[in-house]
């Protein structure tokens, strides 16, 4: 027998794609959050409209740890293709909820776990008219037995499809959603021993909290920076980020008096045009963006290096996915760190964010478009699948209307008309940076762009300390970046011997498999760096421990590559502890990689004094 | 580009414009294209197109793609805006640039292979959202910064410098361009400027996209016995049907009014746009209607097989209505609207953050 573990387990659906699960599990998320319980939701889907598996995992934890965790106590098997491997999957002492409308195959049975069969077709057979809706409300149904089971609120619940289906006309939905809540709770409540040991208690962990995806958040902090121009072409994970810009414009951007837009949506031909269209635009002086995933990037490549060598403000929002070529387009990693870092052919880098959750990418976007028109360059804000698409609990988000977008040094005519004459790309403060105009502003601002090579006066050279010269103001200007992007962040033990260093969404994994590893007696000081190029404070830290296991969800150790090239940091100090199968990490993947490490470096140590 | 510094003679009694601007003003560097290229005589039309519009300088944006002919902005209006880019994606950083400021002229200078091979997409897209662009394509059939390969516009048969023939078909950007929806259609040749400048100065006032296709033969690679772009055959065959003369509007015609136009007897008719800027087709063919988009095909593809170039403002769309028509956006430049009127504020983010609760 389980004992109680209240509000500290994890369960997972399994449905097949395109059959209406999605609001049910969603509905399920948004009522523990409401019950004020940390949680997290990680949508598990296919490259499918419809008919293949896709699951939908949950994990609450009383304690704050949303990472992913593998192992589940309950899984709700709603597809029998997927019967063997869902049940396979239980851990011991679990629960299986299934359809028990038809029999489950004795093959199937583990004598281990507790198999709770509703039956769910025949139930929504009887009460619901349509193939549509019978399928529709046996999720709904789902729902309302996992409300008994794990005692969801009803009143929640309820509170939430009113939410949804509030409007009179709405009202017959309502109903039947409601009535397939019931038909769920009450024929658990009559046949089960309700609750299960694992269940659910209100808490007040979320009261100053939202339940919101990065992409969402993204695309908020785009309008919020004033961003006029998107170009983009659909790729998964990142097409949300623009549906989101595009949502928010409909909301925010339209000009009362006409109904006019206050800011062009483009989707392009492809992520080519996309990013040229960025690019003009950025030259045209707006704040513009695309967002693309990394085959976006593979072929933005050409334009990146133009934007880099013209110095064009333009933002790119990478959502990772699994690659390499088209990978495992629902699927997450962290695989285009260096891709970014260094974009286009010929010597180039780039200012890169790296947010680790949906309130960081609300903030970092909006980061992002200063930096890139304070340093006239690309930006890069890279995000992942996870992070971009899964909802997170996270704090609301703050603005601060004191806020003024850094245009950085642009001239305006006045200005003009007290200088000599304007040199597009000279470096007149001595800080990397030149001054820029807007096209049309000012009869004395005109200049010409090139991706050609050029002189520091603009014009076009073969000249090998001209061209020299201008790139390597370019290295200079973007190098000075690095104490601009957003500082990582660090929390200290005393006595630490070992540095534990992330990126992005490996955040919580890497923090909840801390507990578990100090609970050994090693103690870890923990930075998780936010941006490129790595200022001091990042190589201070390396320096400051004899080790430092660098956690990241790629196969090439990619940002311990980027710690190697762009730090003074010996190699010696750098260990890798990788996870790159495509699901987002888990603590036990960290715990395991260091231990592993850790081992090897005592096991050397004996070796060395034997 | 390459250029080479050209020497600044002012003439005092050199004609101003409406701007109190000479075509001095309109000029660029010295072209370092070869001497007695079509694209040279394309820039000098350009210049005394933009002259006589009295375009202001600073308010036009010049941008290219890579090749000889994106070689050219360099060669005209200094005092623009100018942005040499990267091959055959001109009309993407176009489409930025427009979106961002629709209020300065655009013109776009492309080539036959910046155009037809590796920016074909980029161009069919751009005629696509009818972005505010003068398209010009100085088309000679051949690359010539990389020494003397066919083009996608190479006519069957037409023979290489070394006297291969070239057995694909061509891409022909009028037909194209028609076939595509195009606003504004047009076919010139370097050699006659007479005709080009008031295709090229309609082609700037068109509220759309304006495709300019010009015969630009190529001297060092393309100008021989055996080529179909040389100045010889061009001359031999080109067939001049729809001659447009461009006027600007005398008193200023209000953007609802209807366009109405009608042939008269022989051979004019006028087609005011909706600027009030009025196009007169001189010396239209009977049979020719250059606001019908298929029988402008038909009567191209016609000549085309009897082995004429047809030349001239071949198609307009008087009620053409640019992209930002599409996009629904205001009428001020997006770059420069007041941050106020962008940023929702913190009361709007606070009311928001109870969506997602």
């Amino acid at each position: 027998m389980t004992a109680d573990r209240v509000n500290d387990f994890a369960f997972k659906i399994g449905t097949v794609n395109g059959t209406g699960s999605a609001s049910a599990n969603g509905l399920i998320m948004q009522s523990i959050f409401r019950m004020g319980i940390p949680v997290s939701g990680k949508n598990v889907f296919p490259s499918n409209i419809q008919g293949l598996p896709t699951w939908y995992e949950i994990r609450l934890s009383g304690s704050g740890h949303v990472a992913r965790t593998p192992r589940f106590d309950l899984i709700v098997a709603m597809n029998p293709a997927t019967y063997a491997r869902d049940i396979a999957e239980v851990r011991s002492g679990g629960w299986l909820l299934h359809d028990s409308s038809w029999p489950l195959a004795d093959t199937l049975r583990r004598d281990d776990i507790a198999f709770l069969g509703v039956p769910l077709a025949d139930m929504c057979v009887r009460h619901f008219e349509g193939a549509r809706e019978r399928i529709l409300m046996k999720n709904i149904a789902y729902t309302g037995a996992l409300a008994a089971l794990l005692r969801i609120d009803l009143d929640t619940i309820r509170g939430l499809l009113e939410e949804t289906f509030g409007s009179p006309r709405k009202k017959h939905l309502l109903d039947s959603n409601f009535e397939a809540i019931r038909l769920g709770h009450d024929y658990a409540v009559e046949h089960f021993d309700c609750p299960l040991p694992i269940r659910l208690e209100p808490m007040r962990e979320n009261d100053d909290s939202i339940l919101i995806d990065g992409n969402t958040a993204a695309a908020l902090g785009c309008v919020y920076a004033g961003a006029t121009v998107a170009a983009w072409y659909p790729i998964t994970p990142s097409t949300s980020l623009v549906d989101a810009f595009t949502r928010f414009s409909g909301m925010y951007r339209v000009e009362p008096e006409t109904g006019k837009r206050r800011g062009a949506i483009i989707q392009a031909e492809d992520e080519l045009a996309a990013a040229g269209i960025t690019i003009g635009a950025g030259w045209a002086g707006a704040r513009s963006f695309t967002s693309t995933s990394g085959a976006g990037i593979s072929l933005m490549s050409e334009f990146i290096g133009l934007a880099y060598y013209a110095e064009i403000p333009s933002v790119f929002f990478d959502i990772e996915r699994v690659g390499p070529s088209t990978g495992m387009p629902t699927r997450t990693q962290q695989g285009d760190i260096l891709m970014c870092a260094y974009a286009s052919h010929g010597d180039t880098k780039h200012i890169c964010l790296y947010p680790g959750d949906p309130r960081e990418c609300f903030e970092l976007a909006v980061a992002a478009f200063d930096l890139a028109e304070r340093y006239q360059t690309p930006v890069f804000v890279l995000s992942d699948l996870d992070i971009g698409m899964n909802d997170w609990v996270v704090p609301r988000f703050r603005w601060d209307d004191a806020y003024r977008p850094d245009r950085g040094k642009v001239l305006s005519d006045r200005d003009l008309e007290e200088i000599e004459k304007f040199y597009r790309y000279l470096d007149v403060d001595g800080d990397g940076i030149p001054y820029r105009t807007i096209p049309g502003e000012s009869p004395r601002g005109a200049y010409f762009t090139r991706g050609s090579g050029h002189t520091k006066f603009g014009t076009y050279t073969e000249d090998s300390e001209e061209y020299t010269e201008v790139v390597d103001r370019l290295l200079d200007k973007v190098n000075r970046a690095a104490d601009a992007v957003p500082a990582p962040v660090v929390r200290s033990r005393p006595d630490a011997r070992f540095g534990l260093v992330t990126v992005g969404g490996c955040d919580g994994a890497v923090r909840e498999a801390l507990e578990e590893l100090e609970a050994g007696g090693e103690r870890f000081d923990y930075m998780r760096i936010r941006g490129f190029p790595f200022s001091g404070e990042v190589t201070r830290f390396l320096e400051a421990h004899e080790l430092n296991l660098v956690v990241e969800q790629n196969r090439d150790a990619q940002l311990l590559s980027l710690l190697t090239l762009e730090t003074p940091v010996a190699k010696e100090r750098l260990a890798s502890v990788r996870y790159y199968g495509g699901l987002p990490m888990s603590a036990h993947h960290v715990v395991t990689g260091v231990g592993e490490r850790l081992g090897s470096v005592a096991a050397r140590a004996g070796e060395a004094s034997a | 580009m390459t250029y080479i510094a050209k020497p600044r003679v002012i003439h005092p009694r050199l004609e101003k414009n409406a701007l109190g601007l000479t075509r001095r003003d309109y000029e660029g560097r010295m072209s370092t294209l070869c001497a007695g290229c079509g694209h040279d005589s394309v820039t000098a039309a350009l210049i005394e197109a933009v002259w006589e519009l009295g375009v202001p300088p600073h308010r036009a944006a010049k941008l290219s793609g890579i090749g000889c002919s994106s070689k050219t902005p360099t060669y005209f209006m200094s005092a623009s805006h100018g942005f040499n880019g990267v091959h055959g994606r001109m009309p993407s950083i176009a489409t930025g640039a427009n979106a961002a400021n629709r209020d300065l002229v655009y013109i776009g200078i492309s080539g036959d292979g910046d155009s037809l091979s590796i920016g074909l997409g980029q161009m069919c897209h751009a005629i696509r959202r009818n972005l505010d662009l003068l398209y010009l394509l100085e088309n000679n059939g051949v690359y010539g910064l990389t020494k003397g390969q066919f083009s996608a516009s190479a006519d069957i048969g037409s023979k290489s410098k070394r006297g291969v023939p070239n057995r694909q078909p061509p891409i022909d950007p009028v037909l194209l361009s028609l076939a595509l929806g195009a606003t504004f259609v047009a076919r010139g040749f370097s050699g006659d400027k007479e005709q080009l400048i008031p295709i090229l100065k309609a082609g700037i006032r068109h509220p759309g996209f304006a495709m300019v296709d010009v015969i630009s033969p190529c001297v060092t690679f393309n100008d021989h016995e055996g080529s179909t772009k040389s100045y010889a055959y061009t001359r031999e065959h080109y067939r001049e049907v729809a001659e447009a003369a461009f006027e600007t509007p005398d008193d200023f015609v209000p953007p609802a009014e209807e366009i109405t136009a009608e042939i008269r007897p022989g051979g004019t008719r006028d087609v005011r746009m909706h600027d009030g800027s009025v196009v007169r087709f001189r010396k239209v063919a009977e049979d020719y209607d250059p606001t019908d988009r298929d029988r402008a095909y038909a009567y191209v593809r016609a000549h085309q097989e009897a082995g004429e170039v047809v030349t001239g403002l071949l198609y307009l769309d008087p009620d053409s209505q640019d992209h930002h028509a599409v996009l629904e956006t205001v009428e001020a430049p997006l770059w420069d609207l007041p941050f106020e009127e962008l940023c929702p504020g913190s009361a709007a983010l606070d009311e928001l953050m109870e969506r997602y609760r």
